[in-house]
């Protein structure tokens, strides 16, 4: 089996989900990775030092600058002749782009996978976690997304091939307008050993960040939300964990002032140690953390941040 | 111009599933469904712009069993104008989805499909974008806000790094993310009405399109459980277990 890894990245950096994606694309067969970008050299040459890859294949052409999922679905169809699958972490430009390539091969997805049990078959979550589908693919190629925590990024320190393409790929139906980027010095939600998640319960903006923002720098942690306190802007977007937020397997995720709804536990249920704190002892998120204090957040939080 | 709005029918958001014993699936008897939740959003955003008087005709549209009728009619409520039934099997995968919805568009041609960005149940976030490739349409996912122009249409997105904003020319497919806007409840006096409006019933047969299942499901099992773990009764005693226990501080 020959397999086409898409790369994440933003231009500059590669994003870590791609090493973990490719841990999944190397359990089905060889692999090339596709950099896909615009000024993006720096991305080929962090892809090429992936342990196993054969090589990396580097479209640097302005169409592709923002990752729009029409020009990308269109070179990937274009390559996808030689390839018996085409992988991408289930990132946001993975979501997007892949169900197109997917459609235009008239093949159907197999989305968020977090095992491959051999190379046709795959276990991958569904109901928000709540059960997980054991399935097989008999198409001819397979069109792949895979959920990153699920998988250990590849070592690094290879040295594969890049090969620059050149493509007439352009896009007449989009174009991008702009973007409002959350600040990037604070620690990345997806990969952080330790997360602390805030709910409603804060009441407001400014006690979410005066309680938490301390406690996190302590730990050098991410912030995360819940839905709650992401739709009353406690947080921005891209702080949400959940079922169609960010799901994340830290090594340790305090929820603080988070009831533990079973949208928000399916991003969070991986994680290795989980404590809880909340004022309602009947909360459901009690029902999954491995410590559970019952308190009144205003107080147990800065005692917390004082106590480390 | 027509906006049309794919609804699915799906376990509803607040119930505990239970998976049958023999790993063949989810149980559904005597469990309430309901319209996905992104669903609702989708159709509310079109029933925002029929209002703002920027569409003419939102049509909804369901495809699967004939129980369906239930969120079609409580789209009808909601202010969709007239709508259409495809009856299907249950779990018809997105590609199929996405072929009949084709078919659906070459009828009625609108210029702005607003969909939910994924179901609830399969969570295979694909009808969308697979629409927007077998039509050759742009599309604009995971939207938090839409502003319509003449000839295109601007669609904010929730990324993974924050927001973007894009320009879809029409036609065009736009998916709704979970901040799009607060869908309305149905009234009662809505809901009266809208068992006057029409609800047409059609086939993928009718609209030429072999649905074809390509994905073998082996087994649905439950996922590990995780046991619950221990109270502790002060912030002193959860620090003393993260480090001596846990080892994680």
């Amino acid at each position: 089996m020959k397999v086409l890894l898409l790369a994440e990245h933003d231009n500059s950096v590669l994003n870590e989900a791609t090493a973990r994606a490719a841990s999944a694309a190397l359990a089905i067969g060889e692999v090339d990775v596709l950099v896909a970008g615009e000024n993006c050299a720096s991305v080929a040459q962090s892809a090429a030092t992936l342990s196993g890859i054969g090589k990396v294949l580097l479209a640097d052409s302005p169409p592709f600058a923002n990752q729009m999922a029409e020009p990308v679905a269109d070179l990937l169809l274009e390559l996808s002749g030689p390839y018996d699958a085409i992988i991408a972490a289930a990132t946001t430009n993975g979501k997007n782009i892949l169900p197109r390539v997917a459609a235009l091969l008239d093949v159907m997805q197999i989305s968020e996978i977090v095992e491959v049990v051999s190379p046709d078959t795959f276990v991958r979550p569904v109901y928000a976690g709540n059960a997980l589908q054991k399935l097989r693919s008999d198409e001819a190629k397979k069109i792949i997304t895979v959920r990153p925590t699920a998988f250990e990024p590849v070592a690094s320190g290879a040295d594969a091939p890049i090969e620059d393409i050149s493509s007439n790929v352009s896009n007449d139906k989009s174009s991008f307008v702009g973007e409002a980027l959350t600040d990037d010095s604070r620690v990345d939600l997806a990969t952080a050993k330790t997360v602390i998640s805030g709910g409603r319960a804060f009441g407001s903006k400014e006690k979410f960040e005066e309680l938490l923002f301390p406690l996190a720098q302590k730990l050098g942690a991410a912030i995360g939300a819940s839905r709650a306190a992401v739709d009353a802007e406690f947080a921005p977007n891209d702080c949400q964990v959940g079922q169609t937020g960010k799901v994340v397997a830290p090594d340790l995720y305090i929820a603080v002032g988070i009831s533990g709804a079973i949208q928000h536990v399916a991003g969070m249920k991986d994680a290795r140690t989980i404590v809880a704190i909340n004022s309602d002892e009947d909360a459901p998120i009690f029902q999954i953390a491995d410590y559970a204090l019952v308190a009144d957040l205003f107080e147990a939080v800065p005692e917390l941040t004082s106590k480390l | 111009m027509k906006v049309l709005v794919p609804l699915k029918r799906v376990v509803d958001f607040n119930v505990n599933i239970r998976l049958k014993a023999d790993g063949s699936g989810v149980d559904k008897t005597n469990v309430k469904m309901s319209m996905n939740p992104f669903d609702e959003i989708a159709l509310e955003e079109a029933v925002r712009l029929k209002e703002a008087g920027k569409a003419d005709e939102v049509i909804a549209v369901s495809i699967g069993v004939e129980k369906g009728q239930d969120i079609l009619r409580t789209a009808l409520a909601c202010g969709a104008d007239r709508a259409i039934l495809v009856i299907a099997e249950e779990d018809v995968e997105p590609l199929n989805i996405a072929k009949i919805l084709a078919a659906i568009v070459a009828e009625e041609k609108p210029e702005l499909v607003l969909m939910g960005k994924q179901a609830i149940d399969n969570d295979c976030n694909q009808s969308g974008q697979m629409l927007a490739a077998l039509l050759g349409w742009g599309q604009g996912t995971f939207a938090s806000k839409i502003e319509l122009a003449d000839d295109a249409i601007q669609v904010t997105r929730e990324v993974d790094a924050g927001l973007q904003t894009i320009k879809v020319n029409l036609p065009a497919i736009v998916t709704a993310d979970l901040r799009l806007n607060t869908p309305r409840y149905a009234t009662l006096p809505n809901i009266m009405k809208a068992k006057k409006k029409p609800l047409d019933i059609t086939t993928p047969d009718k609209l030429g399109v072999e649905v074809r299942q390509r994905l073998t499901i082996l087994e649905t099992v439950e996922p590990p459980v995780r046991q619950p773990g221990i109270r502790v009764t002060s912030v002193a005693e959860l620090v003393d277990r993260l480090k001596n226990e846990a080892g994680v501080l």
